[in-house]
């Protein structure tokens, strides 16, 4: 007998703004309204998903100098829909993006330990950093962070917070109305932080929560991102779509759990990933290529292609051939205010091997970008999508995923009511919720306590 | 000057087991709840079913103290809170026409974000939401943020030279930060969405707007990330004993919370607001004025005192607040509300002295005595906040501009 079947985890992700969701659809609904979040989260609920994830922004994206209008645009504050959402939902974890470099670890962390009392311990936190001046225009920092110290802002933010979370043991309120002892001690929540980037200290404000710290998640793919992720995080979402490389970066990133003292289920790897479904496999991919028509107008083709390029297209046909100019090197001008953006290898690289593959196949300057960015990851019947998401956990190129559907509210819906079902007769995900709080879901033990604060780190306190 | 018969408004202050520091002791409170969602859920179903106005949440960036400005090790009081923006957002989609006011310190949060919290909080709960301003001139408050250096300033300092200082300082962030969350709420015309398909547009650029705000200790960008609230502005209040924030009440709030010990007091601090209101060019506009008092009520004459009574001798000392102190029942408090009504109060803001006793003697008591009176509603007549304060949802500031610079490019 094999090695037993590892159970999958999957989340929803709420439509991002970008192209991924289809806004054109006549089925597509407000990214606002607050019916449209209760939607997707009561269907992950029904569905006994793990947790709802839910993007952050913190500047309109710009191209050319303009807010860039072709995708959704708008969202509203991670924290408070979180909040809102746990009225709605009783088991379904609620996770967030939050900045550590625009914000500040005492109110970072009383926002997550409230968040977590607020939804009986169904908080998490999607830890990431920026460093641009363009975001940094809307806050009191401002400015710029040097690219090698966002991932030691966003360590050193994370131990803070982490500090914060463990200044209450959780037994230090007695609240006994007869001998009118409400606190056990004097001065519960006392902390004291002093490192490069944070130099803190006093009495933290809220007690501890019922997960004791959020869930904490790392979404980054450079060397940093794995390490940090290895070293503080208890789950990874990445983007690793295909199998081969899912494999590789899973092996990656659990080997490195060792060299921390973590065992390899102390970390979860959970995939962003797209799907279409159909009832047959030649119905689901004619969606699909249709959702792609959708997802890449003819001026979405060129403002992504002008990604890339670093340089104004917009004189270009999208259904003509690629540009014959080459990218322009140098600082990204065109875009701002785009994770993605950072992440494009070699612009000349890039240029070069699109060329060819537009040459080979004919391809206009839409047909290319639909053809190269993009691709749904998993399409099929329900029963090939759970088939492959299977293959995917089994195999270990993944823990589980986080899905992302392009259509609002309703894109989870047909996969909550098909390819679920079809998990659940596996064996492989759950068919009621075991436990009451994320950690629960995630099978994620209880935080270990404190760490003692290195006083390697510690810098500024001593001058 | 309202009518005598004027109808007033009503506003709960809820903190922790209720506002008298051994108010977590009596037999019906729930000193072990007070972190959870289902006890702010209880007690703003009952402030709805009472048809109030309003609930503010308190909050600050410090464990709660017996010290106005430094923290204390006492253990015999209610210590630990929840963020009360978040409260507020927790209760949203559970309640339906009640307004809900969390408190949040402006002094050392980022405007932009503090922005976005409250347009989500009026998303959430379809137009109901406000927000009441605070300034910390705490040292404590300072250190667990460490990016100032802490003020050193004791309470009795506060009218010299260095105090006076120090509160400009932190009222006049105060004024820029409520200039920026009104700018960013503004950021976004009501009408920026227009999902045309034809030219794949899904909003129109021209109806976002930067608000480039500079001030001396932050400057902010924009547009929002977060369009136009329900409300197009929710509501900002702020709490107010002295000139410098009652300064900021006229010149940038909607509601104000107010301290009189007396219908006289009352009279001089209104007229201080309403002056300060002309100055600032806002005569026309409806500024609330709400009067806070701290309340014991009972319906048996005498038994609110003894409460109280009792109360104070469990905390060891006779409680005294910002706030004047009332025990009677609900009829002798609603005397005392017209009579401050008299003087220019245009609402009140009530700080139970024990939760949910006395919450559900405003609702059950003081309700219906003031309905009897005909100066209270008998049923919710709005459906957004400014709807139940009487206040007109705003044009857009920058909607006329933006009107008049595309009539100047199609003239151009």
């Amino acid at each position: 007998m094999s090695k037993p079947l590892k159970q999958i985890h999957l989340a929803a992700h709420f439509p991002g703004v970008n192209n991924t969701t289809v806004w054109s659809d006549p089925a597509a609904g407000s990214h606002i309204d607050f019916q449209s979040f209760v939607h997707l989260a009561q269907t992950a609920e029904r569905a006994r998903f793990d947790f709802l994830f839910l993007a952050e922004g913190l500047r309109l994206r710009e191209q050319n100098g303009e807010i860039y209008d072709l995708d959704v645009v708008g969202r509203p504050d991670t924290f408070t829909v979180l909040a809102a959402l746990a009225a709605v939902t009783d088991r379904l974890g609620l996770a967030g993006t939050i900045n550590s470099t625009f914000n500040e670890p005492y109110e970072v962390a009383r926002q997550f330990a409230s968040l977590d009392h607020l939804s009986a311990g169904r908080a998490a936190w999607n830890v990431v950093t920026s460093w641009d001046a363009f975001t940094g225009e809307n806050f009191r920092r401002g400015g710029f962070l040097a690219q090698q110290d966002r991932y030691e802002r966003a360590r050193q933010f994370l131990a803070a917070a982490a500090e914060l979370f463990d200044s209450w043991r959780g037994d230090e309120i007695v609240a006994d109305q007869e001998s009118g002892v409400f606190l056990r001690e004097p001065d519960p929540g006392r902390f004291d932080h002093h490192v490069r980037q944070f130099d803190i200290s006093g009495r933290f404000d809220v007690p501890r929560s019922p997960q004791g710290r959020p869930v904490i998640f790392q979404a980054g793919d450079s060397e940093e991102g794995r390490e940090f992720a290895a070293e503080a995080a208890d789950a990874i979402f990445t983007r690793h779509g295909t199998l081969e490389a899912g494999r590789a970066f899973y092996a990656d990133v659990k080997g490195r759990l060792a060299r921390h003292g973590r065992s390899r289920d102390e970390l979860k790897i959970l995939p962003g990933v797209t799907f279409v479904l159909g009832d047959t496999d030649a119905e689901a991919r004619e969606r699909a290529a249709l959702i792609r028509r959708q997802q890449v107008s003819g001026q979405t083709a060129i403002r992504l292609l002008e990604q890339v390029w670093n340089r104004d297209l917009s004189a270009y046909d999208p259904d003509g051939p690629l540009p014959e100019v080459d990218p322009l090197l140098g600082e990204h001008t065109v875009a701002q205010g785009r994770a993605s953006v950072r992440m494009h290898r070699d612009p000349l690289a890039v240029a070069a091997e699109w060329r060819a593959l537009a040459e080979a196949g004919n391809l206009s300057i839409r047909e290319l970008v639909i053809e190269t960015t993009g691709r749904q990851n998993f399409i099929g019947t329900p029963a090939r999508v759970a088939e492959t998401l299977n293959e995917f956990v089994q195999t270990d190129a993944a823990d589980g995923f986080i899905l992302v559907p392009h259509l609002t509210p309703g894109g989870l819906d047909e996969f909550a009511d098909t390819v679920v079902p079809l998990l659940q007769e596996r064996g492989v995900f759950r068919t009621e919720y075991q436990g009451g709080t994320l950690r629960d879901h995630l099978g994620l033990a209880a935080p270990r306590a404190a760490r003692a604060t290195a006083p390697a780190v510690s810098g500024r306190a001593a001058n | 000057m309202p009518e005598p018969h004027a109808p007033l408004h009503l506003a709960v202050a809820l903190d922790g087991a209720g506002w008298h520091p051994a108010a977590w002791r009596e037999h019906d409170a729930r000193p072990a709840e007070l972190l959870t969602a289902r006890f702010w859920a209880d007690l703003v179903a009952e402030a709805e079913r009472g048809l109030l106005d309003l609930v503010t949440v308190e909050d600050s960036l410090s464990l709660q103290s017996a010290h106005p400005l430094e923290p204390d090790e006492r253990t015999d009081q209610v210590r630990g809170r929840l963020d009360a923006v978040l409260t507020a957002a927790r209760i949203a989609p559970l309640t339906r026409h009640i307004g809900l006011v969390p408190t949040a310190v402006v002094t050392h949060t980022e405007p932009f974000h503090l922005s976005k919290a409250i347009a989500t909080l009026d998303h959430v709960s379809t137009g109901r939401a406000g927000v009441r301003v605070k300034v910390s001139a705490r040292a404590d408050e300072a250190a667990h943020f460490g990016r100032r250096p802490a003020p050193e300033v004791r309470i009795e300092d506060f009218d010299t030279p260095v105090g006076l200082e120090l509160l400009a300082d932190l009222f006049g962030e105060a004024e820029d930060y409520v200039e920026v969350l009104r700018r960013l709420w503004d950021s976004w015309e009501d009408d920026a969405e227009i999902r045309d398909v034809a030219t794949g547009r899904f909003v129109d650029r021209d109806k976002l707007h930067h608000i480039d705000f500079e001030g001396r200790r932050f400057s902010v960008r924009g547009p929002s990330i977060t369009p136009r609230p329900p409300q197009g502005q929710p509501i900002v209040a702020a709490l107010a004993h002295r000139d410098e924030p009652y300064r900021l009440v006229g010149r940038s709030a909607d509601l104000g919370f107010v301290t009189p010990r007396d219908a006289a007091d009352a009279r001089r601090i209104v007229a201080g607001i309403r002056a300060a209101q002309a100055a600032a060019g806002r005569a026309e506009e409806t500024v609330h004025i709400f009067g806070d008092l701290l309340v014991f009520l009972d319906e048996d004459p005498g038994a609110a005192a003894e409460c109280k009574a009792r109360l104070d001798r469990r905390a060891g000392a006779v409680y005294t607040g910002d706030a004047r102190v009332f025990t009677g029942t609900p009829a002798e408090l609603a005397d005392l509300l017209q009579e401050w009504q008299a003087a220019g109060l245009t609402g009140f803001r009530l700080r139970p002295g024990a939760l949910p006793y006395d919450l559900e003697q405003i609702t059950r008591g003081l309700v219906p005595e003031l309905q009897r009176r005909g100066i209270f509603r008998t049923a919710y007549e709005a459906s957004t906040l400014r709807g139940l304060l009487g206040l007109p949802r705003p044009a857009n500031r920058y909607a006329t501009a933006g009107a008049v610079g595309a009539t100047a490019a199609a003239l151009a």
